[in-house]
């Protein structure tokens, strides 16, 4: 938990990231905002309107006409003339997108596509829970972060200092960052193992802005410390201090043989001491900082695909519908004359417009596909000691054919697994089958059986496949000897239970699922466990490659 | 909108740099296939290439951007018909893009008001003689791939669709970029492109400090920084232009056919397009560097880049490509050039 001391400082600094905003849009691309709906959000909201009075809305649902312009068919419909309607982007002044964690990779495109190009600024409001957050594509080019999560109403009621951004306009052009504080930027956020080179160039941007809106003749190291909390702190992957003993990242590939060999000339200080200096440059709780808003930053999932409506794949045209045309529907020409046909002699009577065709707003039919939805497979597997004695390389091996028969279909994979206390998601629901297979080797055995929480962890990966228009199937190979309750004691009783009432929770939910018994010998409980969950019963004893796809099929398909 | 940050000032990434300016020679190498992490400067690389290009000449509101009014389409509503210079193309396709945007449709609006039949042209109509650009083209739909594909092979846009019967001209260079953890793109796909890269962000530390200052000198003083550029930029796009002009005269012995073959058999690439891809890329390496002969030394600078993505593997197979193809070159070829090369 933050003191009063931290989350009035944290209040502060949001302020002045809607300051940086305003004053440097092009430079940091825009301000990712992440905080639940209420008081605090709302006097957050009520700085926007001060600081950015012509600031637009828009929401996820947005249509592509609203956004980039495009042909106002009803307009031009009813007056005979091409009317056109011009897109908020065009209007240059900074958006505000609402439920971002919603938005649609459609949506994300256009607007990375605006950000990238030095657009008016877009800034984002958040209010995802757990692990829901907005597509990378677009987090990637918002370059400050600010969560309010923690804040209490009390915290605001500190005095604030009003931003002078007239002055601070004036100032910002003079003020410029010198060679060594660019290279100490570069060096923290590689540290700090944050691979893209946005951040560091969206917290040069952001130095410049606060030095400039704190009323500094030149950027100062504060100022320094000030955009890194700001830009690096909700990307940053390790804490600096363990920077020295940080593997590479893992899916670096060999160094290109033929890159130019750079002259050692350039920096005779080793990089600790450098790393030293910066240390001692930034205020002394920035790392504190930095490791809290790690923890309460969001981490996104690992699929872009899949827009937010029930179905997220086209399938076969079917039958047109009559509707409003917007960027989601095409009109369908063809029924739309063959709606209006019959009408024309009416219409060519009455009307005072001379004209080829008379349609009305009615007559408007919009093509319609078969919606289809991509499959998501939840592999939930029992990691335990038990398990691991028997047979938990094979149940490895069971899963390594039924990926095989993932990628023949094109399905999403997502990897469970419980062993221990607890239950953890090794995998986001991803179509990397590599990546599937590679963290499904480097999985140890060992522990308990917490067999409710593996189920209740994919449970909840199932609702947020839904909610991402997905349909989930929960694959769960186990032995069955649940003996780790929810709350982590060792009680087999209440592990057996708690395991049943997970299993109906799954059935209510009508996610379907398969089970596959990994025990030596086929344990009844196991049976009756998936009787509840509605689930085919395959002891992997007797399972081959045959029966095991022909089940997974039947279980995903009926 | 200012100018474009300048080719020959991205720093790195040799791999991606090399494969965007063979396209440039040889537009009929086929596609390029970008994979990496973000923020490494793919879209930077396209955008500098096609604003280093010379610009081309074109009918001013032409929709294809043919040369001369002769070549203008007919179901085209010409505007101006002066001939302009322009530059080259850069189209981005963008994530959610229906079928219709992309390949063109009925015009609707002249269909419902004038009750016109005339064809909308789409994205495809306005990248010819440029470049089309696709972020996360593994998340794209299948489709829709597939369809690019096809027309950049043939060169042709084949509308047939609502009573409508047009072909025009398509002649793009398709550069697609994703990240591979977030999808894969399928054998038969991953195959029609021409080249692959992988970038990854810079790993030296200097490196990266260099990336950034050179950006930041651009963000704060383009006109400056473009000018300190312009030599370079200068001399590549002559280099470029003389390597198209000798493309044609580079002779292709019979030793190195027999070294793309055996390559190709010996790293398993399906199919013969990996052969055929990689002769065409090691001729306009060859025509870059203003050599008469096709040689060894052009096919392992290519090698990578054209069979990388070809390889018959099993799908869930973790070994890394590159070194499959750096190691059966070094079988074949020899760690050391012969007298051969």
């Amino acid at each position: 938990m933050l003191d009063t001391a931290q989350t009035q400082a944290n209040w502060q600094r949001a302020r002045l990231a809607l300051g940086v905003l305003a004053l440097d849009p092009a430079g940091v691309g825009g301000l990712w905002l992440r905080a639940r709906s209420g008081p605090v959000r709302d006097r957050f909201m009520q700085e926007v309107r001060r600081i950015l009075p012509d600031a637009r809305r828009i929401h996820p649902n947005i249509e592509d006409e609203a956004l980039l312009g495009g042909l106002n068919l009803t307009a031009t419909l009813s007056t005979g003339r091409v009317v056109t309607s011009e897109g908020l982007l065009s209007a240059n002044a900074p958006l505000v997108l609402t439920m971002a964690e919603r938005c649609p990779p459609r949506l994300a495109a256009h607007l990375g596509a605006t950000l990238d190009q030095g657009g008016p600024g877009l800034l984002a409001l958040d209010e995802g829970v757990d692990e829901e957050a907005p597509p990378e594509a677009l987090t990637e080019r918002l370059g400050l972060f600010i969560s309010l999560d923690g804040l209490t109403q009390g915290d605001l009621l500190g005095p604030e200092d009003p931003l002078d951004l007239d002055t601070a306009r004036d100032r910002l052009p003079k003020l410029t960052c010198t060679a060594e504080q660019v290279d100490t930027l570069v060096i923290m956020a590689a540290k700090l193992g944050i691979d893209s080179l946005r951040a560091p160039l969206f917290a040069l941007s952001a130095a410049r802005s606060i030095a400039a809106l704190l009323g500094n003749n030149s950027v100062t190291s504060a100022d320094l410390g000030l955009a890194a909390e700001l830009t690096f702190a909700h990307r940053a992957v390790f804490q600096p201090e363990s920077a020295e003993e940080a593997p590479a990242p893992p899916d670096a590939p060999n160094p290109e043989p033929g890159s130019e060999a750079e002259s050692d000339t350039s920096h005779d200080l080793p990089d600790e001491i450098l790393l030293e200096a910066v240390k001692a440059s930034l205020p002394p709780d920035v790392l504190a900082q930095l490791a809290d808003a790690r923890r309460i930053r969001a981490r996104p999932t690992g699929t872009g695909a899949g827009a937010r409506h029930r179905g997220n794949r086209r399938g076969r045209p079917v039958q047109s519908r009559p509707g409003r045309p917007g960027s989601d529907a095409r009109v369908d020409l063809i029924a739309t004359l063959r709606a209006a046909a019959p009408w024309q002699t009416i219409r060519k009577q009455s009307a005072l417009i001379e004209r080829a065709v008379h349609i009305r707003k009615d007559d408007i039919r919009l093509r319609r596909y078969e919606t289809r939805s991509d499959r998501l497979l939840i592999f939930t597997v029992d990691a335990s000691g038990s398990a691991a004695m028997a047979r938990l390389a094979e149940a490895k091996g069971a899963i390594e054919i039924l990926l095989g028969e993932a990628y023949a279909r094109r399905d999403h994979v997502a990897l469970v697994a419980f062993r221990g206390e607890g239950a953890e998601l090794l995998l986001s629901p991803t179509r990397s089958l590599v990546q599937t297979k590679r963290r499904l080797q480097a999985l140890p055995g060992g522990g308990g059986t917490p067999l409710a929480a593996g189920l209740k962890l994919a449970l909840e990966t199932a609702h947020t496949a839904s909610a991402r228009g997905m349909t989930p199937t929960v694959v769960l190979l186990t032995d069955g000897r649940a003996n780790i309750a929810l709350d982590g004691t060792a009680n087999r009783g209440q592990a057996s239970s708690e395991a049943d009432e997970m299993a109906r929770l799954i059935d209510a939910a009508g996610v379907s699922a398969l089970v596959i018994d990994t025990a030596l010998r086929p344990q009844p409980a196991l049976n009756a466990l998936s009787q509840t969950l509605s689930a085919p019963y395959i002891a992997l004893p007797r399972a081959d490659a045959h029966r095991l796809s022909d089940a997974v099929r039947a279980a995903t398909d009926g | 909108m200012t100018q474009p940050f300048p080719f020959s000032a991205i720093v790195g990434q040799t791999e991606m740099k090399q494969a965007v300016i063979l396209t440039a020679i040889d537009p009929g190498i086929g596609g390029v296939l970008v994979f990496g992490d973000r923020g490494t400067g793919k879209s930077t690389a396209v955008r500098a290439l096609a604003a280093l290009l010379p610009p081309i000449t074109q009918v001013a509101s032409c929709p294809i951007n043919a040369p001369t009014l002769d070549e203008c389409p007919d179901w085209a509503e010409l505007g101006s018909k002066k001939v302009v210079k322009r530059p080259t193309p850069v189209i981005d396709l963008p994530l959610g893009a229906t079928e219709d945007r992309v390949v063109g449709a009925l015009d609707i609006e002249r269909a419902l008001t004038r009750g016109e039949k005339a064809f909308e042209p789409g994205l495809l109509a306005r990248a010819n003689r440029g470049y089309l650009y696709i972020d996360e083209v593994n998340l794209l739909e299948d489709h829709i791939v597939d369809l690019l594909l096809d027309v950049a092979q043939s060169g042709e846009n084949v509308v047939e669709r609502e009573g409508l019967s047009i072909r025009h001209p398509a002649r793009f260079v398709l550069v697609g970029s994703g990240n591979p953890e977030e999808g894969e793109l399928r054998p038969q796909l991953l195959d029609r492109f021409g080249l692959s890269v992988e970038v990854t962000s810079p790993k030296d530390i200097d490196e990266r400090m260099e990336v950034v200052r050179r950006r930041d000198a651009y963000e704060r003083d383009p006109e400056g920084f473009l000018k300190r550029w312009r030599p370079r930029d200068g001399k590549l796009r002559r280099q470029i232009l003389k390597a198209r002009e000798a493309l044609a005269e580079v002779e292709t012995p019979d030793a190195v056919l027999r070294d793309c073959a055996e390559l190709c058999v010996a790293i398993g690439s399906d199919g013969l397009r990996g052969e055929l891809t990689l002769l065409r890329a090691a001729r306009a390496v060859a025509a870059f560097e203003g050599a008469a002969h096709l040689e060894r030394a052009h096919l392992r600078k290519v090698a990578p880049s054209a069979l990388r993505h070809r390889l018959r593997r099993d799908p869930l197979d973790e070994a890394g490509s590159s070194q499959r193809i750096a190691r059966a070159m070094a079988d074949l070829f020899g760690n050391f050039r012969t007298a051969a090369e």
